[in-house]
């Protein structure tokens, strides 16, 4: 086995086992939500699984697949090793430790805060260090790429970066970036705080800076399932991807952007200017052109795998695609669920609109399109070559492999649509149960929910598949020389063509000046508020 | 670079949807002066239940006919239980609450906006028909999140209205 394999393999591990407790709590959730019976079903159980599924699958599960997506991506695309391994092992050990520290709190029952942690809900202190350390682990796994890929870049001055680690590279700045926030949040307010070294803390103060990680978080999501889609998923097809320069441009694009939007998760704060939430919402509303983009130029690439295989009229094209092969269906599926949560993203970003569906359960039927879905089904079709390529063995159970996709697909549908009509009905979010004193209004809700219990329980089974396969490949599949895993060729190389989108210094530079635009002032104004503080409080 | 053909016509169309969006909420926000909740005001949570406005929450009817709601939000509860106001008149919340975030929604409209300890949250809306409605919390307040509701009867006749020219 190449020894860094091992690294890599390590992480994609944490990230299954993730997936999968964080998987037995969401079947639990939904089908409390719709207000069955279960044994163990109290109040409390319930909010320790929302906080224990939304920080396992939001947090765990995709960092460290993430990580084990940019070894392996770094190490195929350059045809060499990464740059200080012992590095990464470190980093992987202080991020497994943060891991179990954060989850062993929460469950002991100590850290009912979901996983957006908003103070005064005041958590055990080994949630806050546990969660800060699993970040600086993720800073040590930049720090790696980035030092290999500038070895790289000083033996290889004229060569185009390939578009593989383009794309991981914007992944990482986007996060090193973001995560600017969320560890100030944590270093100067929470940690201190739960300690009991500071009495108070300003609830607002730490709303912005967890949004200021928050948004670009979804982008250190997709941006990888990107990377997929364009480099991988047009050769499992059969095809070519269609534009190369296009496809850096959708990520410079996330550099630049991602993060001076954290607002548009505040637009019903008080204490929040509504200028600067316009700006923000501006801001939302242009990464919408990268999505669209993207849309284009996969879709495209689709059709020429369908005319390679001889496809001549509008639509045959479609029926020569590998539907059979779940690196292929995965994506597929995920794109047409992500094309629904795209709009439905726009939406919330509308402040009039966003009215209506501000925490609702709305919000929880989009983002299991987005992050639920286009993502995490990208990640998991794309497993299905991970695993036997990093273990050297043969994929088992492949017919679960072959269904699972499809269930994930129907699940979220039923789950997904559900939840944004009973949002749209009123429902809140994240809630236990919805007597409310007998409310005529509330009554309402109950067919949504059951038809969202009904999808929770497809993708439970989908989510089952998954881990039965992954634990079957890894543990006892057949040993032997795997097929490497190639990236697709484009149509046309890019040449020497617009370089320009190759040089990460000056979109970094630009995105560090629209983070300060959209940040200091908001925050300087809000320190001179004539600011009280909240006591912390732990009714969990 | 070269970009093909289609994908050109993909793309100005793309900006040109983005850019409706802009102009839709640009134009919504300047010229109906339509922006979210953003009221800005501090206030100590620990004196929230003392306050002489949060302390004695309730609703008053103005000369004019508007009206103005002032609501403690606690834990588990929005106080006063039940809020009558005036159909068709503009009506202005007041919210403050003494410990955790809550989100103050009523059901079914775009009465919506999160309560922040150390802020006053403050919102202006009008309702255009008679009858009872539900206010929920939205945002997780702890163990009994789920039972932190209030009752809005939005009053035909704004007589009825108990608490009036308080
Ligand atoms: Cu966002
Ligand atoms: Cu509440």
């Amino acid at each position: 086995m190449i020894p860094s394999h091992r690294l890599a393999l390590a992480n994609l591990w944490v990230a299954v086992s993730a997936f999968t407790i964080a998987s037995a709590m969401a079947l639990m959730q939904a089908l409390s939500r719709a207000d069955l019976d279960l044994p163990f079903r109290t109040p409390k159980m319930y909010y320790l699984s929302v906080t224990a599924h939304g920080v396992l699958m939001a947090i765990v599960f995709t960092t460290f697949f993430i990580m084990a997506l940019g070894y392996f991506f770094t190490e195929r695309a350059f045809h060499r090793s990464i740059e200080q391994r012992t590095v990464g092992w470190i980093s992987f050990g202080v991020a497994t430790l943060g891991t179990l520290m954060a989850s062993g709190a929460i469950l002991l029952g100590k850290a009912s805060v979901l996983y957006t942690f908003y103070p005064p809900l005041k958590a055990h202190p080994l949630f806050y260090i546990g969660a800060t350390l699993l970040i600086v682990g993720s800073w040590g796994w930049s720090w790696v790429l980035i030092r290999t890929y500038l070895v790289w870049k000083r033996e290889n001055p004229e060569s185009r970066t390939p578009l593989a680690v383009h794309g991981m590279l914007a992944t990482i700045i986007v996060w090193l970036l973001a995560t600017v926030g969320v560890a100030a949040e944590a270093l100067l307010l929470l940690i201190p705080w739960s300690l009991g070294f500071t009495e108070k803390i300003d609830p607002i103060l730490a709303r912005m800076l967890f949004w200021w990680f928050g948004h670009p978080l979804v982008y250190f999501w997709l941006i990888p399932a990107y990377v997929i889609w364009y480099t991988i998923t047009p050769k499992v097809a059969g095809g070519k991807l269609f534009s190369d320069p296009l496809a850096r441009l959708v990520f410079v694009m996330f550099i630049v952007l991602s993060t001076p939007v954290g607002f548009h998760h505040q637009l019903m704060d008080p204490g929040v200017d509504a200028t600067w939430k316009l700006f923000h919402v501006f801001n939302t509303q242009l990464i919408i052109f990268p999505s669209m983009l993207t849309a284009f130029t996969i879709i495209a690439s689709f059709e020429v795998a369908g005319r390679l295989k001889g496809a001549r009229g509008w639509f045959d094209w479609l029926e020569k695609l590998p539907w059979g092969d779940p690196a292929f269906s995965s994506v597929a599926l995920a794109m047409m669920i992500f094309a629904i949560g795209g709009w439905g993203g726009a939406i919330n970003a509308a402040y009039g609109m966003n009215a209506m569906v501000h925490n609702t359960a709305w919000v929880q039927g989009h983002f299991h399109l987005t992050v639920g879905t286009a993502t995490a089904l990208t990640f998991m079709g794309f497993s299905y070559r991970l695993m036997p390529a990093l273990t050297g063995r043969d994929l088992e159970l492949g017919l679960l492999a072959i269904i699972q996709p499809y269930l994930w697909f129907m699940g979220m549908l039923l789950f997904s649509i559900s939840n944004h009509l009973t949002g749209l009905q009123g429902m809140p979010r994240r809630i236990y149960q919805f007597q409310y004193g007998g409310s005529e209004i509330a009554q309402q809700w109950l067919p949504g929910t059951g038809i969202s219990a009904v999808g929770g329980l497809f993708l439970f089974g989908s989510a089952l598949c998954f881990a039965a396969v992954m634990l079957g490949t890894g543990l006892a599949g057949t040993k032997r020389p795997q097929k490497e895993i190639d990236f697709a060729e484009p149509i046309e190389p890019p040449g020497h063509k617009a370089m320009i989108l190759d040089n990460m210094k000056v979109w970094t530079a630009i995105a560090i000046v629209l983070v300060i635009a959209a940040y200091a002032l908001p925050i300087i104004q809000h320190l001179q508020l004539e600011r009280f503080g909240a006591r912390g409080l732990s009714p969990f | 670079m070269h970009v093909d053909l289609y994908e050109r016509i993909w793309m100005w169309g793309a900006t040109a949807i983005i850019v409706v969006f802009l102009i839709s909420i640009g134009v919504t926000t300047f010229s109906q002066a339509f922006v979210p909740p953003s009221h800005i005001e501090t206030i100590d949570p620990d004196e929230v239940r003392s306050h002489s406005e949060f302390g004695e929450p309730g609703v008053t009817i103005h000369a004019d006919g508007s009206a103005t709601v002032v609501v403690q939000a606690i834990m588990y509860a929005f106080l006063p239980r039940e809020i009558h106001v005036p159909r068709g008149q503009p009506v202005t919340f007041r919210i403050a609450t003494p410990d955790l975030i809550h989100g103050f929604q009523i059901a079914q409209t775009n009465g919506n906006a999160m309560v922040v300890p150390g802020y006053v949250t403050q919102f202006t809306t009008v309702f255009e028909e008679a009858g009872e409605y539900l206010i929920v919390c939205n945002e997780y307040c702890g163990i009994g999140h789920h039972n932190m509701f209030g009752t809005l009867i939005v009053e035909e006749n704004p007589s009825a209205i108990t608490g009036a020219e308080r």
